[in-house]
């Protein structure tokens, strides 16, 4: 029943307990990053490094009629310059990466144009130099001559009749089927579930709204960057800041048409991706100049590039209708999405359109969704893609309702949430999820009782994101010193070296800092699928879990040996090794480790794993926001972050996933967007002018985490990386209601929004 | 290929000499020139704070110096921050409290942040929140950062 919880700025509502697994160690990479040492890809040197530059179109949508690259050839200092020409072969196929098939055409498109350009900063030409402002110059040499085209920069404006079409072979797919259409529109797909015709009928109230999200970057810190060096025994080699080394190796292995053999990626520290970071975009550009050149090229995007040239996610239109009984039961909901894909097909509207109505149990509800090409870079995942573009719209439409039942908004969403064993739209039926657990943590936090001020208001909102599997490897070997070095192929993007070693460490009863963990090259450990889609804990740490158990049961067996005595009859527990029936037969784990070498020789494990079992992950926010009424500025005054995590392995980077995810969701509500001018350019591509969050804009984002523990997992991990975006937009769009009287639709909710609507309150 | 200026400055309390380009920032002079690639470059336009350094006392975003104006200055960068093998209390504080995740910012912050307790040994929240905006962070949400600041002046002025 409800009871207030005590506050505290950081909880967790653990359900079990650890020895390693739910501390909070240093992390082990931690001393190179605070004290300079960490190597990211824009500190790789070699001997001999040349510097690449790219010429990138001023257009948003031209024909490419011809290009000339002599003059900047014959620049002193310059060694190479290659276009689309220069890869070996026409493309023809398809490419699966896991995140959607796409044509080899495209691909080797988006990073060196060929027949057109499609987004003002698309790649067209790289030079390479002995010295990058050299090759800086040398690009602004190359003349190319363009019959420039109207842009289309929305879904509305795409889809609209007789819109200028981006790609003259894209036909429509249309419900499944291939049509002849010609069409900015790539896909359109429907989920159904019951007779939404009929629940309306049942329904007492009914919600319809249309909302629009606008395009938002994910805003790393880092700015994208490669080195590449063709050898002269034919082996690439690649140095980059990337979620997934072998993600690379699979995409240049495509592009380039050679054997995964044939390339090795060493993945450097990497400043940032939240998804932005999986596609490959100078990688191919830089291996082309390395194989003209025979030496090494590096090539940095500016913070400019890095806007209009990679990611973002992103915008959207949607259409929601949502029908409740007086009692508040939901009898049917229709959503349509359409998301922009970029310049190439593949936007995150399928993931936004089976997240849509995943929250809520319904009888009856259709999801269509539309994949639209626009003139905008082609988009990349950005932390539970589609996911905050749909909840911006349901979220904010399930408030309303609660509005006009005249009921508590948690209560309508209690009521309605989706649980274990609840079908989703989509088709899905939930295994073992923590909704109502996340939603009963709100209800009796004192941040949802506590009075408001002046000019303030609150609003919640709830999101969910599935997590993924695929797979991961971990090595480990044991060393005489009692530690053991971990291999693992997860880039360490928020404290993952830690959370995987502890699962390690849990399991051989030694301390986490007592695990050794490195991350290494594809040449070096088994295939491992990106960080992102919140797998690595999980999966990675899976990975760790059954090398470690491999690791135990070889001690077992060596304490074993060396005690004459029977496998069965000796265990280990908290490193220690011990005969079940004789106490004198008991050694550590360090004591053990230290006489390997001597007793048959080194212990390793090692696990590739491709687990099931991923447990979806459930967020809510509260949020406070206090609006100046004179000028329309916002300010979040207090914000409590929830969502049910299975198990927080390391609470404080759970924390602070759940806070960073919620402060990007805050950036998308209130400031941050691709803002175009009529040429189809962006027009704010600085830090300056693309205004995402500062500390300065922001109370403490205090954090709850509920553990309702995956059962598909050893330790009960779900992904936590995603789902804390998702609530973000609404929450605050709910906030804004309550405080101003008026909702608002569109994101950003900004001063200049937020000024005509209470100017429209007046009248 | 420009002119190279002769540069004398001292780098973390060490006599550095280097010759640099006109057109070259001291960000790029400190990362590819002396080889202290621990300031990382966001932005180059001033706006992230990745590339703060402290020159003759004040923290500057060294993407917005010219090397050659480091002539006779004192820089202290992140590699500077440690004495010896023994953290700043700062650089504890922030591995201690959980408050960085892919890293990239953090040298920028603690530069900035030491440069703040230099000045201001006990902010208010507030007022740490002031002097780091224009430090950016993509990942904690800042929570952790400012209570990592919060932290080491509290251990700064115990100690």
């Amino acid at each position: 029943m409800t009871q207030t919880l005590d506050y505290e700025p950081n909880m967790v509502l653990a359900t079990e307990t650890f020895n390693v697994v739910g501390t909070r160690p240093i992390r082990h990479d931690g001393a190179d990053k605070v004290t300079g040492r960490a190597l990211y890809g824009a500190d790789f040197d070699t001997a001999g490094l040349l510097h690449g530059h790219i010429l990138r179109s001023p257009h948003a949508h031209a024909r490419i009629k011809s290009i000339d690259t002599s003059a900047a050839e014959a620049l002193p200092g310059v060694l190479a310059v290659v276009t689309n020409a220069d890869f070996t072969s026409d493309a023809d196929g398809v490419v699966d990466f896991g995140e959607g098939a796409t044509s080899l055409k495209w691909l080797r498109d988006n990073v060196l144009a060929s027949d057109k350009v499609l987004y003002r900063g698309h790649a067209v030409a790289g030079v390479a130099a002995s010295n990058p402002h050299v090759a800086e110059e040398a690009v602004q040499l190359i003349d190319v001559q363009y019959e420039v085209l109207p842009p289309v920069v929305t879904v509305e404006e795409a889809m609209a009749d007789g819109a200028p079409i981006l790609h003259d072979d894209l036909k429509t797919e249309e419900l499944g089927e291939q049509t002849d259409k010609v069409s900015n529109v790539a896909q359109h797909f429907q989920h159904k579930k019951g007779d939404t015709a009929k629940g309306f009928s049942e329904a007492d109230v009914v919600v319809e709204r249309e909302y629009r999200a606008k395009t938002v970057h994910q805003g790393y810190i880092e700015p994208h960057n490669a080195t590449a060096l063709w050898n002269t025994d034919g082996r690439l080699h690649i140095w980059c800041s990337t979620q997934g080394a072998f993600t690379v190796r699979d995409a240049m292995a495509q592009m380039l048409e050679m054997p995964v053999s044939q390339i090795r990626v060493i993945p450097m520290e990497i400043g940032g991706g939240f998804g932005g970071k999986i596609p490959v975009y100078l990688e191919p550009v830089a291996a082309l100049l390395s194989r003209k050149t025979g030496q090494a090229v590096k090539i940095l995007m500016s913070r400019a590039d890095v806007f209009e040239a990679s990611g973002p996610t992103c915008g959207s239109w949607s259409r929601v209708k949502i029908g409740a009984k007086s009692d508040g039961t939901i009898t049917a909901a229709e959503v349509e999405l359409a998301c922009e894909a970029g310049a190439y097909p593949g936007s995150p509207v399928g993931a936004g359109a089976m997240c849509a109505l995943a929250a809520y149990d319904i009888e009856n509800g259709t999801v269509d969704g539309y994949d639209v090409v626009v003139n905008k870079p082609k988009t990349a995942a950005y932390r539970a893609p589609g996911a905050p573009n749909a909840a911006y719209a349901v979220e904010q439409a399930v408030d309303e309702l609660a509005d006009d039942l005249g009921m508590d908004p948690i209560e309508l969403r209690l009521k309605n949430a989706a649980k274990e064993g609840t079908r989703r739209v989509d088709g899905p039926t939930f295994n073992k999820v923590g909704l109502v657990e996340t939603l009963e943590a709100m209800r009796d936090h004192p941040h949802y009782s506590a009075p408001l001020g002046e000019n303030q208001g609150r609003g919640i909102a709830i999101g969910f994101w599935f997590n993924i599997g695929f797979d991961s490897a971990v090595n480990l070997a044991v060393n005489a010193d009692g530690t053991v070095s971990l291999t693992e192929g997860s880039t360490d993007i928020g404290g993952s070296r830690a959370s995987i070693a502890m699962q390690a460490a849990e399991v051989l009863g030694i301390a986490a800092e007592d695990i050794r963990p490195t991350v290494v090259d594809t040449d070096s450990i088994g295939y491992t699928a990106v960080t992102g889609g919140s797998r690595t804990t999980f999966a990675t740490g899976w990975a760790a879990y059954e090398a470690a158990q491999s690791v135990k049961q070889q001690m077992i067996e060596r304490a074993a040996t060396i005690w004459d005595v029977e496998a069965d009859s000796v265990e280990m527990a908290d490193g220690v090794v011990q005969s079940k029936s004789d106490p004198e037969l008991s050694m550590t784990f360090a004591d053990l480790a230290g006489q390997l070498g001597r007793t048959g020789g080194g212990i390793t494990g090692t696990a590739s794993v491709n687990p099931s079992g991923v447990g979806g992950s459930f967020a809510g926010n509260i949020v406070d926001i206090e609006v100046d009424p004179e000028t329309g500025k916002t300010d979040v005054v207090r914000f409590t972050a929830f969502q049910d995590v299975g198990k927080a392995i390391h609470p404080s980077y759970v924390e602070g996933q759940m806070q960073g995810g919620s402060v990007q969701g805050i950036g998308w509500a209130l400031n941050e967007e691709y803002y175009m001018n009529d040429d189809g350019g962006m027009v704010n591509s600085t830090l300056l002018d693309y205004r995402m969050p500062t500390s300065l804009d922001l109370p403490m984002i205090d954090t709850v985490i509920v553990e309702v523990a995956n059962p598909g997992h050893p330790f009960g991990v779900r992904g936590v990386g995603e789902a804390n975006i998702v609530p973000p937009t609404p929450a605050v769009a709910n906030a804004l209601r309550d405080a101003i009287g008026t909702r608002l639709y569109e994101t950003p909710m900004n001063s200049v929004a937020i000024t005509a609507a209470l100017a429209a309150n007046e009248d | 290929m420009p002119a190279k200026t002769y540069v004398q400055s001292i780098i973390n309390g060490e006599h550095v000499d280097f010759l640099c380009e006109p057109r070259q920032s001291l960000l790029e002079v400190l990362r590819d020139v002396v080889g202290l690639t621990g300031t990382k470059e966001g932005c180059n336009d001033g706006n992230c704070g990745a590339c703060t350094v402290e020159l003759d006392g004040r923290i500057v975003t060294s993407c917005l110096v010219l090397g050659v104006e480091a002539e006779g200055k004192e820089i202290t960068t992140i590699e500077g921050v440690a004495e010896g093998s023994t953290l700043h209390p700062l650089q504890q504080s922030f591995l201690e409290n959980a408050a960085l995740q892919c890293g990239i910012c953090t040298p920028g912050f603690i530069v900035a942040a030491k440069s703040l307790l230099e000045h201001n040994p006990d902010p208010s929240e507030h007022e740490i929140r002031f002097w780091l905006a224009n430090n950016l962070c993509r990942c904690t949400g800042y929570d952790k950062i400012i209570r990592a600041v919060q932290d080491a002046a509290v251990k700064m002025q115990e100690a």
